[in-house]
């Protein structure tokens, strides 16, 4: 089957790549575009490992053709950090240990990076029904909601 | 895993998509939000030739009011309709059951068109729609169709759409005083269809219920009505020994699946126990209005 040449911004940068219409968008991320921070956990969008920012809302790019991002936005972990400084989630992550093996880390930064704007304040209950379309394994989420929750209260305007 | 081979199209309009629907009789499919159906392509249990996204038609969006009716865009998504001011106010079921549904991801992409359509026992829009008395409103060569959603569901993946038609929107009453729903569905953990659910939604007159229906979720090929309770209950004031002995009805009117979620009998009862909570609920909010 013929390729198509697709373009849209992935952070904040406009990429274009040839693909095949079946190729899902975290197949093209991860091995056209070599951005591979966002991970595989299931395929099956269950574990949210390979959530991403996708027009300004939050996907699980397992089940999202890269077709359908042709002309749009994509915000992966690789966009978070500016010029060499953390973003303030990732900097939480860190400090209260919200990661053990990592591997779920970068679907929770991407969700926690959206959910954060779609509630810039949550209570610890919102920050769990907010992130429920992510799993991890390791850590029993509790260092990962006090993440959000201080991340949060550091980003609050002064 | 990836989706088998298919040439990607992206119509303007419905009616594009619908042309493109009756070129594509045998091989052509719609992807609407795309998480039931890529699933379904990635393990090969479709696979069309040509997929023809209408995700994004203008035409198929929104939510606004028709008189005593709300008229959804069928791809409204589930994010969509729990954010919608409108949706809150007048037809708050809806809210609660897409709240319900997967995960705040899958609810980005989601859409009601989509959940209708799709035929699976488990899906949750169905009997949201039976127990509104909702219209499916679908588009095909001929022209506009409604359907109502009683006559809509027909069996697993069966539903009164012909093969060459799209829903373009579904138009569900708004509440009125004296109205009351109730939504209960059980579900092992986040993102897990319902091991049973129930919807009820009456009306009450004095204390007389003069209007109810009772639809299930995922206890039977299809969501449905229960019949049977709802002969019970209406034209009755409603109390616990009612409710009692159409809580036996409603079990007696499941045929589930047995699978990982549970055997027969045990979903049987987890459906009658849905369908007392959601009776009781919708009590309560008929007689609060
Ligand atoms: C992890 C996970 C958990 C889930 N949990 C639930 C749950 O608890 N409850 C629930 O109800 N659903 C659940 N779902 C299913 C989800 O809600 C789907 O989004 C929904 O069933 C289908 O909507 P869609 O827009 O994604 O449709 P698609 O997947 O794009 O399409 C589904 C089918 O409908 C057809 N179709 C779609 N739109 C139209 C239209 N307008 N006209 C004609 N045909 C059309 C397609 O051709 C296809 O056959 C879950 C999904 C996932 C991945
Ligand atoms: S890899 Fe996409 S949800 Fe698990
Ligand atoms: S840190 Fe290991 S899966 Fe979350």
């Amino acid at each position: 089957m013929a390729k198509k040449l697709i373009a849209f911004k992935l952070n904040n940068q406009p990429v274009e790549v040839l693909i095949e219409a079946r190729e899902l968008l975290v197949h093209v991320l991860r091995e056209q575009l070599a951005q591979t921070g966002t991970h595989i956990g299931c395929e099956t969008s269950h574990c949210g490992a390979c959530t991403v920012d996708f027009n300004g809302e939050s996907v699980k790019s397992c089940t999202v053709l890269a077709i359908q991002a042709n002309g749009g936005e994509v915000l992966t972990v690789e966009g978070l950090a500016q010029n060499g400084t953390l973003h303030p989630l990732q900097e939480a992550f860190m400090q209260d240990h919200g990661l053990q093996c990592g591997f779920c880390t970068p679907g929770m930064l991407m969700r926690s990076f959206r959910f954060l704007q779609e509630n810039p304040d949550p209570t610890e209950e919102e920050i769990r029904s907010g992130m429920a379309g992510n799993l991890c394994r390791c850590t029993g989420y509790q260092n990962i909601v006090k993440a959000v929750k201080s991340a949060a209260a550091k980003m609050q305007p002064a | 895993m990836i989706p088998g081979e298919f040439e990607y199209h992206a119509p303007a309009t419905v009616d594009d998509a619908i042309q493109l629907l009756a070129q594509h009789p045998d091989d052509g499919k719609i992807i609407a939000g795309g998480h039931s159906l890529l699933p379904m392509m990635k393990l090969r249990f479709a696979e069309p030739a040509h997929l023809i996204n209408i995700f994004e038609i203008p035409e198929l969006k929104g939510i606004t009011e028709e008189g005593s009716m709300l008229r959804i865009g069928a791809m409204t998504t589930e994010s969509e309709l729990i954010r919608s001011a409108l949706i809150n106010q007048k037809c708050p079921l809806i809210v609660e059951a897409a709240k319900m549904i997967a995960d705040p991801q899958v609810r980005n992409r989601g859409t009601i068109g989509g959940d209708i359509a799709h035929g699976d026992p488990g899906n949750d829009h169905p009997a949201v729609m039976l127990a509104l008395d909702a219209d499916i409103v679908v588009k095909g060569p001929q022209g506009e169709r409604t359907i109502a959603a009683k006559d809509f569901f027909l069996g697993t993946y069966v539903t009164a759409l012909e093969p060459n038609e799209i829903i373009t929107a579904i138009r569900v009453p708004a509440s009125t005083p004296g109205t009351g729903y109730g939504f209960n569905k059980l579900k092992r953990k986040t993102g897990d269809f319902a091991t049973a659910g129930a919807t009820v939604v009456l009306h009450l007159k004095g204390n007389t219920c003069d209007e109810i229906r009772i639809a299930l979720t995922n206890v039977g090929p299809t969501a449905f009505r229960a019949e049977a309770p709802e002969a019970l209950l209406q034209g009755r004031e409603i109390d616990d020994a009612l409710i009692e002995q159409a809580a036996i009805k409603v079990m007696e009117s499941c045929a589930p699946a047995e699978d990982l979620r549970g055997d027969a009998e045990y979903k049987c009862h987890m459906a009658a126990e849905m369908a007392r909570r959601s009776i009781r609920d919708a009590l309560a909010r008929a007689k609060g209005n």
